[in-house]
């Protein structure tokens, strides 16, 4: 079982999932019950802390494009810091494009 | 997703080893993610047994071993469904008994643990020319693989084949060299970030040398002199015809290359450029009886494979063994796969690699209706597809014109190559089977229209077309053969010199043939396709059968756009002069009558005096004019076109035809001037001063545009 953690803040119209560890098939529903949990709540903007994430793949981007398919196409996707492995499996797979990048949240 | 905890037959009814499982379900074939599971399927219709085999990925043992209940089989199906599974993390296979009898066609061995021919991806060549574990059990490991993917409306671009303009591709060529510029070099992704260029040059389809699994390793060899490792580049010998080549995948080593080749077609598409896969169905990487036992040699070899009476392998391919194509449970492996890629990869066409073989009955004699041919045809999933059938094999089959075609099936006209070959180095003769090329060969296709043929004056096979006008002999050296391999039958002509020169006239020669060559094949009527690199000048010194080298032989130099950038500018211009005429585009044969009442006939022919074409056998000369009336088999309007051609080594006067009234003519190609005046862009073209008499310079083409 590999390490990973999930924790989810409310703020203004913002939520903010920190994701730490590994993020593979087996941890990957952990991830997907937390993004289920703010759907709900209609957040304007998904930011993803990710700079304790050391490694993502298949099943992990699943849920990034089950969020942004869920959340719609007005809700901002942001990425806190991503890791490098993170940011080249972004842009090999496409999905760079449809995630806005920052080094810091709030700006 | 089912919800698991409603559908009664989604629990373990049996275990082993710590495994849970129960009966599985019969379809689909292979390893597919079911709710808290995997079912597995696949059969076989002599063995005696069936154990699947499961791994840990990278793990030298398996970690289970669980023989498939008598009791679960439907007909000569083996299935289970497996609980608790670690999808990402699994690598599977299968270990099957049975007779082992060569000459009644058996060949199992339970002591080998065999690959899913079903499975979606394989594991074991993850990066290119990656160090591989030669003593590894199982070498080439079955995996599971993610399916969805958001296409985001994405669907096959069902582009009329006439307006096809294709370019022949090898993946790893395209962006490997250093000078390519792009970050992912040799990859899927690595092509994507070569859309834009691909956008300015023109073309509108790419055809991708295979793709599938294989072996880079295969047959591989220290070459004696260089000390350079040879290998299996261009892949043309298939382990698996359902997973992608994890190798050309940057994220190849995260198991990723599915999203990632998805994610290429996406972006293609969303440029108007359609996805031709080369497909190799006429043999495996399994060879004849020497051969390594991966898959199909352990499953069922009777019935994957053309067998002689004694039980040795057929060899209509030239490689070591034949699929055996028309067995009906290939057939439906074959149908199943092509099937695959049409839907979940959006695919839009297929080129079969020796397409004769797959007309071929299982004692491999012709059949004059071939089932496979018929079905793939007929199928309800690939009725957009394109089917483009490479029309002969190894065992002397030759079918160009005569393909089996079901009101379907394309070819490559290899007669088209030759014949444009012979009358650019200046044959005699040639004028009028000329004549027949550039309409699409009605003397092959008369009951198939003109897109039954793809023009082709290049491919992977032979020369690049630099070195078509630079070399008369293949120098294949460097494949360690003794030059002993690739096409002795080039056509070509080295314009004077064998090899580089620094001859300024012979090189402005070249630089003059490669575009003729360019211009006949984009105002010929087919389907035009170029060999990647044509377009800036590409060489392989001389070698005419590069399948062995990793290196610059292969990989496109990018530098040359700048080195050569009087052809690769003339390319753009030609390929968008035939993007923006219609008149080159038509999908039935002309009918050499003016059935528009426009005054002039859909074509007519010319030759240094209009309405005189010189049939003779001397006669290095051709012209012909296409009404802009009756473009597209009179269905659109265009401009007129005339196009004079003259092989002569001397300049010639041409007497022009008069256009009606109103209409002048205008220049937009002549070869024989130095770049930037061999064109014009299109509606650009200046008029010609002289509008009834024109020379055309020696070995030149001079289009003209009425208007």
């Amino acid at each position: 079982m590999s390490t990973f953690s999930v924790k989810t803040d409310i703020s203004n119209n913002a939520a903010i999932i920190t994701l730490e560890g590994n993020l593979d098939s087996s941890t990957a529903p952990q991830f997907h019950e937390a993004v289920q949990k703010v759907i709900p709540l209609n957040p304007q903007e998904l930011v993803l802390d990710v700079e304790k994430l050391d490694f993502m793949a298949s099943a992990g981007l699943r849920v990034i494009i089950f969020a942004k398919q869920k959340l719609g196409s007005s809700v901002k996707l942001i990425l806190v810091k991503p890791q490098y492995q993170l940011l080249e499996t972004l842009k090999m797979t496409g999905l760079l494009f449809s995630v806005t990048l920052v080094d810091h949240y709030p700006e | 997703m089912a919800d698991f905890d409603t559908r009664i037959d989604y629990y373990p009814t049996h275990e082993l080893e710590g495994i849970k499982f129960r009966r599985g379900h019969v379809l689909p074939f292979g390893a597919t993610m079911v709710p808290n599971g995997v079912n597995f399927s696949i059969y076989s219709s002599a063995a005696t047994s069936c154990t699947l085999v499961l791994f840990e990925k990278n793990a030298e043992e398996p970690f289970a071993e669980i023989p498939f209940p008598k009791e679960f089989m439907i007909g000569n199906v083996y299935s289970m469904i497996v609980f608790d599974l670690d999808f990402e993390n699994l690598e599977y296979g299968y270990r099957m008994d049975g007779p082992f009898d060569a000459a009644a066609g058996h060949r199992f061995d339970k002591t080998k643990i065999l690959s899913d021919p079903y499975a979606k991806a394989i594991g074991g060549r993850d990066v290119w020319l990656g160090p591989p574990n030669w003593d590894k059990l199982y070498p080439f490991r079955s995996r599971l693989v993610f399916e969805d993917f958001d296409w985001e409306g994405d669907k096959p671009l069902e582009t009329p084949t006439e307006d096809l303009i294709i370019y022949e591709m090898h993946v790893r060529s395209f962006t490997n060299h250093p000078s390519s510029g792009v970050k992912f070099k040799g990859t899927f992704t690595g092509l994507k970030e070569k859309i834009p260029y691909l956008l300015e040059l023109g073309i509108n389809c790419v055809e991708l040398m295979p793709i599938f699994e294989f072996d880079e390793y295969e047959h591989s060899k220290k070459d004696a002199e260089t000390g350079e490792l040879l290998v299996n580049y261009w892949g043309y010998s298939t382990l698996n015809f359902f997973a992608p080549k994890s190798g050309y995948a940057a994220t190849g080593k995260y198991g990723m290359q599915v999203d990632e080749l998805k994610t290429l077609i996406k972006e293609l598409h969303r440029n108007g450029i359609e996805v031709l896969l080369d497909v190799v169905f006429n043999h495996t990487a399994e060879g004849d009886h020497r051969g390594p036992t991966i898959s199909f040699k352990g499953i069922d070899n009777k019935t994957y494979y053309m067998l002689t009476p004694g039980g040795y392998y057929y060899n209509f391919s030239g490689t070591g063994n034949t699929l055996n194509c028309n067995h009906p449970v290939v057939r439906n492996m074959v149908l199943d796969c092509l099937r695959y890629w049409a839907s979940e990869y959006h695919i839009d066409g297929f080129r079969f690699d020796l397409a004769a073989i797959l007309g071929r009955a299982q004692d491999g004699s012709p059949l004059s209706n071939p089932p496979l041919l018929e079905t793939l045809a007929y199928d309800p999933v690939l009725a957009k597809c394109k089917l483009i059938a490479e029309a002969w094999d190894a065992g002397g089959l030759y079918q160009v014109g005569s393909f089996p075609f079901y009101g379907r099936w394309a070819e490559w006209n290899g007669k088209y190559r030759d014949t444009i070959r012979k009358f650019l180095k200046g044959d005699e003769g040639i004028v009028g089977e000329l004549s027949q090329r550039i309409q699409g060969s009605p003397d092959m296709y008369h009951a198939r229209g003109a897109t039954a043929g793809v023009n082709f004056i290049t491919c992977h096979d032979g020369f690049t077309l630099y070195d078509m006008v630079s070399y008369n002999h293949k120098h294949n050296e460097s494949n360690g053969e003794n030059n002993q391999d690739g096409n002795n039958d080039n056509h070509s002509w080295n314009c004077g010199i064998e090899g580089e020169t620094n001859n300024v006239q012979i090189n402005e020669l070249r630089h003059r043939q490669i575009k003729n060559a360019l211009s006949i094949l984009m105002v010929s009527q087919g389907v035009p396709m170029i060999l990647m690199g044509d377009e800036m000048g590409r060489t392989q010194f001389g070698n005419n059968n590069t399948y062995c080298h990793d290196n610059n032989l292969n990989w496109l130099d990018w530098e040359l756009i700048e080195k050569n950038s009087d052809i690769y500018n003339f390319a753009k211009h030609i390929i968008n002069l035939r993007r923006n005429h219609p008149v080159f585009r038509n999908k039935e044969h002309f009918r050499n009558t003016d059935f528009k009442d426009s005054g002039f006939p859909d074509i007519s022919f010319h030759g240094t005096t209009p309405w005189q074409p010189d049939w003779s056998a001397s006669s290095r000369v051709f012209a012909f004019m296409l009404d802009g009336n009756h473009a597209k088999n009179g269905s659109i309007k265009d401009d007129i076109v005339y196009v004079a051609m003259n092989m002569y080594w001397e300049a010639l006067p041409f007497e022009l035809p008069m256009l009606s009234k109103g209409k002048k003519w205008h220049v937009s190609v002549n070869t024989s001037m130095p770049s930037p005046f061999d064109f014009h862009p299109v509606s650009k073209e200046p008029k010609i001063e002289q509008q009834h008499n024109l020379i055309v310079g020696a070995r030149s083409i001079i289009i003209l545009i009425g208007k």
